[in-house]
């Protein structure tokens, strides 16, 4: 009864907090994000006092199986439905800034609409939203399967999923209110930014946790791969928002450097996002979703002791390449060149050692398609991280940059790689998580599979022929030493590519909505009535022994 | 230590530590022996099939 009393007053005084915060608040966007903050400790108070079986409701929502003591999945379940739910909102804004670079008049001349808002809410939306809700479930998924153990601390693992999401409204309702720090892939404010810290600290008790506690002699290399991603984006994330707020009433914060030392403080964090959000823990997934689809062992263990070191080593030097030709020493630009030249080779090992676990089961990518989705993320993983460091050396910068080639390399990565991972991670666990048969359709993840890809080729394909031409475009000098096209111009010729861009978006998007619609029958417990991905080759005609043919 | 002290042990023997870990850590896995274990790490994920 105490504790119970100390827990509902501790809600009480956060909320009666939080609203004293919003009064004092000296702008509009800080104000409304401390009424989300009430909002969302008063919920919690009332979780705490009438102390209903909640999560017995959301199991009935979510048509979740009981907890059967095996595994502690419930937070797993949310995590995938919340990586659903983001994923579709985050495709969404994609699609409509892709379609507000090719018509303007879709702005609707609303601050909130603008494109300078709603980019920053799509980079977020999928990179945070929907890959790390995507790692924080797998992550819990994959770390109790082998350590053979349950979450360490239960309440804490829930904190850390409902504490993400509160996150994830905070940003996203700042960038539309257009509070930002405006460091890439960074954006949230410093009340935001602390808010993750304490979230982010949480989540590193809970997976070391786990692993300790493990009943496996080995720590299995995927949880290497999340660990890494844990704890280096605690220490990017820190360092790159050091910053010092106006006033602790409002949402406006200085950064604590200054110029240059800012720009590479910036893309040292963006970079290693781009390395340790978006690539360690993926390969996590990989290292234990591909063999487990495939059924047989990763081709290469060793290997993958050796990709880990190298990813760590090497990758935490190549955010310098962002900075080509700028106000950085040149030393550095080189240094960040060189080594992401040098990444290259242990992300084609990490590649190979993907493709290569199918090894002698190739026919899978015939007969099961998220074993294909599995082989295109590799592809794309292979491909991403050849054109990063081809893109990274200084010649080929000084075309690419700034230009649309960037986003074409950006998304064949995150497309191609983090989005079909997920993808085939999510059909792999929904009916293992919902305690299922199979899914709901294997015909339609063929479908998805093939919007995805034709919509990611149609995608990089525009993008690359709008950035090479660009690029020309802007370095084009007529005989008296003029440039030949004015910046316009070149807008002008790239209307043809943002349609074509955009189709490919649409295409990738409707794709996801199959997948959203194969889950939800999935979890309705339907089992679509369809031909097989194989049939079983026979002929009856010729299945018979030779007729003895008479001597002639 | 003002910057420059600490820029310059970076580059000397923080430098030279950093570049040993990585030759361990890389030469580790193929000592005597190793194979064995990591034939039987690879198959963890094999163990527990009744809970997927």
């Amino acid at each position: 009864m105490d504790g119970l009393v100390t827990k509902a007053g501790g809600w009480l005084a956060l909320t009666l907090l939080a609203l004293v915060m919003a009064a004092l608040a000296v702008d509009a966007p800080f104000a409304v994000h401390m009424m989300i903050v009430a909002l969302a400790a008063l919920i919690m108070l009332c979780v705490t006092l009438t102390r209903a079986d909640y999560s017995g409701l959301l199991r009935g929502l979510l048509k979740m199986p009981a907890d059967q003591g095996a595994y502690d999945d419930d937070p797993v379940r949310w995590g995938v439905i919340a990586t659903i739910f983001w994923g579709v909102a985050g495709l969404a804004v994609g699609l409509y800034i892709a379609l507000q670079l090719a018509f303007p008049v879709l702005n609707l001349g609303l601050e909130y609409t603008s494109f300078g808002r709603l980019r920053p809410l799509h980079t977020s939306a999928v990179i945070f939203a929907f890959g790390g809700n995507a790692l924080i479930a797998t992550s819990y998924y994959v770390v109790q399967r082998t350590c053979r153990a349950r979450l360490a601390f239960p309440t804490a693992a829930r904190f850390v999923f409902w504490g993400y999401q509160l996150f994830i409204v905070l940003a996203a309702t700042g960038y539309l209110m257009g509070v930002t720090e405006a460091r890439e892939y960074a954006e949230p404010e410093w009340y935001v930014d602390l808010w993750l810290t304490v979230v982010w600290v949480v989540y590193l008790t809970v997976f070391v946790g786990t692993i300790v506690k493990r009943r496996e002699p080995h720590i299995y290399v995927a949880n290497w791969f999340y660990l890494s991603f844990i704890i280096t984006i605690a220490m990017l994330h820190i360092v790159n928002n050091l910053s010092v707020p106006v006033t602790i009433f409002g949402s406006k914060s200085y950064s604590a450097f200054a110029g240059v030392q800012d720009a590479l403080t910036q893309w040292w964090y963006g970079h290693n996002a781009v390395a340790f959000f978006l690539t360690t823990p993926f390969l996590a997934m990989m290292y234990y979703f591909v063999p487990k689809q495939a059924e047989r062992p990763v081709y290469s263990y060793r290997l993958s002791i050796i990709h880990f070191w190298s990813l760590i080593f090497l990758y935490i030097w190549a955010g310098p390449h962002h900075l080509h030709y700028t106000a950085l020493p040149d030393w550095a630009q080189t240094l960040g060149m060189v080594f992401s030249v040098i990444l290259w080779m242990p992300s084609w090992g990490g590649m190979i050692n993907g493709l290569m676990t199918l090894n002698g089961a190739w026919d899978k990518i015939r007969t099961d398609p998220i074993i294909r989705m599995m082989v295109v993320a590799l592809a794309f993983y292979g491909m991403a991280t050849f054109e990063g460091p081809m893109l990274s050396v200084k010649a080929f910068n000084s075309l690419s940059h700034y230009t649309e080639w960037t986003i074409a390399h950006v998304h064949a990565g995150a497309l191609g790689w983090n989005g079909m991972i997920t993808f085939a991670a999510v059909y792999y666990l929904v009916p293992r998580l919902w305690g299922l048969p199979r899914l709901y359709s294997l015909r339609m993840v063929n479908w998805h599979f093939w919007l995805a890809t034709l919509g990611i080729v149609f995608y990089a394909a525009s993008m690359w022929v709008a950035g090479i031409m660009q690029g020309l475009m802007w370095r084009e000098y007529g005989a008296d030493g003029y440039l030949v096209y004015s910046f316009a111009e070149s807008v002008a010729a790239m209307h043809p590519m943002y349609l074509i861009r955009a189709a490919g978006g649409a295409m990738y998007l409707a794709g996801f909505l199959i997948l959203v619609y194969n889950v939800w029958a999935t979890l309705a417990g339907k089992v679509r009535d369809e031909k097989p991905m194989t049939e079983t080759p026979y002929n009856a005609a010729a299945d018979r022994p030779l007729a003895p043919v008479p001597a002639e | 230590m003002s910057y420059d002290e600490i820029r310059h042990f970076a580059d000397s023997w923080g430098l030279l530590v950093m570049v040993l870990m990585f030759v361990v850590f890389i030469a580790w896995p193929f000592r005597k022996g190793a194979r064995r274990h990591h034939d039987e790490a690879a198959m963890i994920i094999f163990k527990d099939d009744d809970h997927g």
